[in-house]
C-alpha cells in the first residue's frame, strides 16, 4: 500500500524531499477535508466578522480580537465546569439537557466576549480617539491590549490548556461521497451561517446598521447627521464580541482543549486572514474568507504535508492580494450600497 | 544477526505466542488490540546504595550557594517541568533540613520552554555568580538553543529530559544528560510496537520541534519498512482534521505521535473521534496526567515509552515529593530530577565552592541514584539507560513493562 501511494506521489527530490506534492492524498481524502474545512473555516469566518466590523468602522485592526474570543472559549470551559461537568469521558446526556447546556455556555460565552470587546474598546481605544492619537498608537496599543489580556489568564489560569470538557461526542450523521459529516459539523457550520446572516441583516437593513455603515462611510457628518457616533463605535465592537464568544463555543465543542492562554493568538491570525482574504471591512467578505482559508488550509495540507499547514494559508493571502489588493469581494462597510 | 540475537528472537517470539495464547483463551474476541497485554513488570525497587542528599548531616558550606532550575514552570507544557522542579525541591528540601550549616538555595528560573526565550534567561542564569550548578533545561529545542551559554560560562548545566541524540555532539563541555537519549528511546519504542503490540504497519506524527524531528527519524528507522507513513504537525495546532483524513486512509496498525503532550490530547480524540481504531503510543513528552485529562475518550489504552524510571517502589522520596506538590504524585522524570539534584548537592557537600569544582565533580561523579547509575562519558551521555513503556488504565497512567534491548 505504501509503495504504491510513494509510486503515485510525484516528489521534487529523493527520499529527503521537503515539498512533495501528494496528489493521490489530495484527491482520496478530498471530501472529508472539504467537511472538516468548512468547518474550521466556519469558526474564522465567526471571529473575522469582528475583525471586519472593527476594520469597517474605526479603520483600526484589533490585535486584541483573539483574546476575546478566547475569553469566551474560557467562559464555556466554566459554564461547563460550573454545571458539574468535569474532564474525562464525554458524558451522556438526553437531547433536551444538551441543548439547554450548550445553549446555557452560548450565553455565557457571548456575554463575556462581547463585554470583553466593549470594556478594551472603553479602557484602551476610546481615550485614544478622545486625544486624537494617530493611527500608529492605536495599532500599538492593539498588540499590547493583546498581551496583557493574554496574560491575565496566565497569571490566573497558568501555562496549561484547561483540562477537555466535552458534552458532546460527534457522531457521523450523513455521508457525502463517502466522507462522513459529523452533527458537530452541522451544527457549527449551519449555525455560523446562520449568525452570518443575522449580523449582515443588522448593519445592512437595521436602522442601528445604517449609524454603523453612515460612520464608517465618514464618521464627521455622520455625526453632524445626528448619528452618535461613540453609540455606534461601541455597538460595532459589542457585535463584534457576541459573535466571537459564539465561535467561541463552536471551536470548544470541535476542540475542547482549546481554552488556552495562547490558544486565540494563531486562530486570531487566521480569522484576520481571512477578513482581509475577503476584503476587510466587509461583512460577505468575511464568510467567504473564512470558509475558503478553511477549506485551502486542508487540502494545501493533504498536498503539500502537515508542515506547510501556516503557509499554504498566507501564500493563498499573498496571491490573492497580488491581483485583489482589498480582498476577493472588496472593501464595502463604508460604501453606500443597498 | 548474531546467533545468539536470533537465539533471543526466537525465545521472544515464544513468548509472545504463548501470552497472545493465553489472551485468547481468556478473551472471548481476542482481536489485534489485545496484544499488548504483557504482565505489568513490577517496579525497581530503590536501591541500597542510591545517594541520599541528606548525606551525614555535617555538611559545611558558605551561606548563600545556590543552584537553579532553569525550564518551563508555567510555559507551554508546564506540568513536565513541574515534575521535575518538584522533584530538585524534595532533594534540596531534604538535604537543608538534615544538613543545618550547609543551606542551598534554589533558584527557579522560567523558561516557557522555548527556545527564543531560553538563551535570555540562561545569560540571566550564568550572570548570577552565586549560582553554581542547574538542573535543566528540560526540553530539546531550548536546549539546542542556549547550550553553548552555559558551555561559554562553564557552568555545569544536567538535564532531566531533553533527548534529542544531537545535543551531546556540540562539545559542550557543561552539558549532561541525566538520561538515555532518544537513539535510545526511539528503536525501543519501535521494538516495543511492533514485538509487543504486534503493529505491523506504523505511522508516525511529529512535531516541528526538535524533540519531535529527532525522535520521529530515530523511530522511523528502527520500524524500517513497518514505518508505513509520516505525517508533520505544527506545535500549537489545535485542528487536525487534514491529518487525521490521511491516516484514515493509510490505516495503520499503530500510530506513534512524537511531540509534546499539548498538541498529543487534541490529535489523539480528533482520531478516536473519526473512528481510526490504530494502537496510539506517545513518546516521554506526552506521558502526563495533563494528556490524560486533555484526550477525554481517546486516553483509555494509550500506550507510552519513557526512558523514565517508575518511581512506584520510591516510597520515601514519594512521600516527599507530596508533601512539596501538595499532594500530587510524581510524575514523568520526577526522580530524574532529584538524582540529578542530588548530584549537585553531593557536589557542594564534598566543597565544592565555584562553578569548575562542580564540572570537575560532575565530570568523574559515579554513583547510584533512585533512577539509575550515573556516570557520564566525555561527551556527557550515561553509559547505562533504561526505557519503560506506560499505559492509561482506568484514567490512570501505570507502569507496564521495561523495554530489554535486544542484540
Amino acid at each position: 500500500m505504501s509503495i504504491h501511494h510513494h509510486l503515485s506521489s510525484l516528489y521534487l527530490a529523493q527520499s529527503d524531499s521537503l515539498i512533495s506534492f501528494d496528489v493521490e492524498g489530495l484527491v482520496d481524502q478530498f471530501w472529508s477535508n472539504t467537511v472538516d474545512g468548512l468547518a474550521q473555516g466556519s469558526i474564522y469566518a465567526l471571529v473575522a466578522l469582528g475583525y471586519t466590523l472593527v476594520y469597517g468602522v474605526l479603520k483600526l485592526i484589533n490585535f486584541a480580537h483573539s483574546e476575546v474570543f478566547i475569553y469566551g472559549a474560557y467562559a464555556t470551559w466554566f459554564t461547563f465546569y460550573a454545571l458539574g461537568f468535569r474532564p474525562g469521558p464525554t458524558a451522556e446526556l438526553a437531547i433536551f439537557e444538551l441543548v439547554g447546556f450548550l445553549l446555557l455556555a452560548l450565553l455565557a460565552a457571548v456575554l463575556v466576549s462581547g463585554a470583553t470587546a466593549v470594556v478594551l474598546e472603553r479602557v484602551a481605544y476610546r481615550p485614544l480617539r478622545n486625544r486624537g492619537a494617530p493611527r500608529l498608537v492605536f495599532l500599538i496599543t492593539a498588540i499590547g491590549a493583546s498581551f496583557v489580556l493574554q496574560q491575565l489568564i496566565f497569571i490566573w489560569r497558568g501555562g496549561n490548556p484547561e483540562q477537555a470538557i466535552r458534552l458532546l461526542r460527534p457522531e457521523p450523521v450523513f455521508e457525502i461521497f463517502g466522507a462522513s459529516v459529523t452533527n458537530i459539523t452541522i451544527v457549527i457550520v449551519l449555525a455560523s451561517i446562520l449568525l452570518w446572516l443575522v449580523a449582515d441583516t443588522f448593519v445592512n437593513r437595521t436602522r442601528f446598521g445604517r449609524g454603523i455603515r453612515a460612520v464608517a462611510q465618514d464618521p464627521d457628518t455622520a455625526t453632524l447627521m445626528g448619528v452618535n457616533k461613540e453609540r455606534v463605535i461601541m455597538m460595532t465592537f459589542l457585535i463584534g464580541g457576541l459573535l466571537a464568544g459564539a465561535a467561541a463555543l463552536f471551536y470548544m465543542m470541535k476542540i475542547p482543549q482549546g481554552a488556552a492562554y495562547q490558544g486565540g493568538f494563531l486562530l486570531g491570525i487566521k480569522a484576520f486572514t481571512a477578513a482581509v482574504l475577503g476584503g476587510i471591512g466587509n461583512l460577505r467578505g468575511a464568510l467567504l474568507g473564512g470558509l475558503l482559508l478553511g477549506l485551502m488550509e486542508n487540502y494545501g495540507q493533504s498536498l503539500f504535508g502537515g508542515e506547510w499547514r501556516d503557509v499554504v494559508a498566507f501564500v493563498l493571502l499573498v496571491l490573492i492580494l497580488m491581483f485583489r489588493p482589498t480582498g476577493i469581494l472588496g472593501e464595502s462597510l463604508g460604501k453606500a450600497r443597498v | 544477526m548474531s546467533r545468539a540475537r536470533f537465539g533471543r528472537v526466537v525465545l521472544l517470539a515464544a513468548t509472545a505466542s504463548l501470552v497472545l495464547g493465553a489472551c485468547a483463551a481468556r478473551t472471548e474476541d481476542g482481536g489485534g488490540d489485545d496484544q499488548g497485554s504483557q504482565p505489568q513488570a513490577s517496579a525497581p525497587a530503590q536501591a541500597a546504595n542510591a545517594a541520599d542528599p541528606a548525606g551525614d548531616g555535617n555538611a559545611q558550606c558558605d551561606a548563600g550557594t545556590k543552584l537553579a532550575y532553569a525550564g518551563t514552570i508555567n510555559g507551554a507544557n508546564a506540568a513536565l517541568g513541574q515534575n521535575i522542579l518538584n522533584g530538585v525541591k524534595v532533594a534540596i528540601e531534604r538535604h537543608n533540613s538534615n544538613n543545618p550549616n550547609c543551606q542551598v538555595e534554589l533558584q527557579e528560573f522560567e523558561t516557557e520552554g522555548t527556545p527564543d526565550r531560553a538563551p535570555g534567561i540562561v545569560t540571566q542564569i550564568v550572570n548570577t555568580q552565586d549560582i553554581i550548578g542547574v538542573v535543566g533545561l528540560p526540553f530539546s529545542g531550548e536546549s539546542k538553543a542556549a547550550g553553548n551559554i552555559f558551555d561559554d560560562a562553564g557552568l555545569v548545566q544536567l538535564t532531566p529530559s531533553a533527548t534529542n541524540p544531537a545535543l551531546s555532539e556540540n562539545g559542550w563541555k557543561t552539558f549532561f544528560r541525566g538520561l538515555g537519549n532518544d537513539n535510545t528511546q526511539g528503536p525501543a519504542a519501535a521494538q516495543f510496537i511492533t514485538e509487543e503490540l504486534g503493529a505491523q504497519t506504523v505511522c508516525v506524527v511529529r512535531d516541528d520541534s526538535e524533540y519531535g524531528i529527532g525522535l520521529a527519524n530515530s523511530i522511523t528507522e528502527g520500524l524500517g519498512d513497518k514505518a508505513s507513513c509520516q505525517e508533520e504537525v505544527k506545535t500549537k495546532q489545535t485542528d487536525f482534521s487534514a491529518v487525521v483524513n490521511s491516516i484514515k486512509g493509510e490505516n495503520p496498525d499503530a500510530i506513534f505521535f512524537s511531540g509534546y503532550y499539548q498538541e498529543a490530547a487534541p490529535f489523539a480524540q480528533q482520531l478516536f473521534d473519526a473512528g481510526v481504531e490504530a494502537q496510539f503510543v506517545g513518546p516521554d513528552g506526552v506521558k502526563d496526567d495533563e494528556f490524560v485529562k486533555g484526550a477525554g475518550d481517546a486516553a483509555e489504552g494509550v500506550y507510552f515509552t519513557c526512558p523514565c524510571v517508575p518511581a512506584d517502589q520510591f516510597t520515601e522520596f514519594n512521600e516527599g515529593y507530596e508533601k512539596q506538590s501538595g499532594g500530587k504524585a510524581p510524575g514523568t522524570y520526577s526522580p530524574e530530577g532529584y538524582d540529578l539534584a542530588t548530584i549537585l548537592l553531593k557536589g557542594i557537600d564534598s566543597g565544592v565552592k565555584d562553578r569548575a569544582g562542580m564540572l570537575e565533580f560532575v565530570k568523574n561523579y559515579e554513583g547510584q541514584g533512585l533512577t539509575k547509575s550515573f556516570k557520564w562519558n566525555e561527551k556527557g551521555e550515561l553509559a547505562e539507560s533504561t526505557v519503560w513503556t506506560y499505559k492509561v488504565e482506568n484514567g490512570q497512567i501505570v507502569r507496564n513493562t521495561e523495554i530489554k534491548p535486544q542484540g
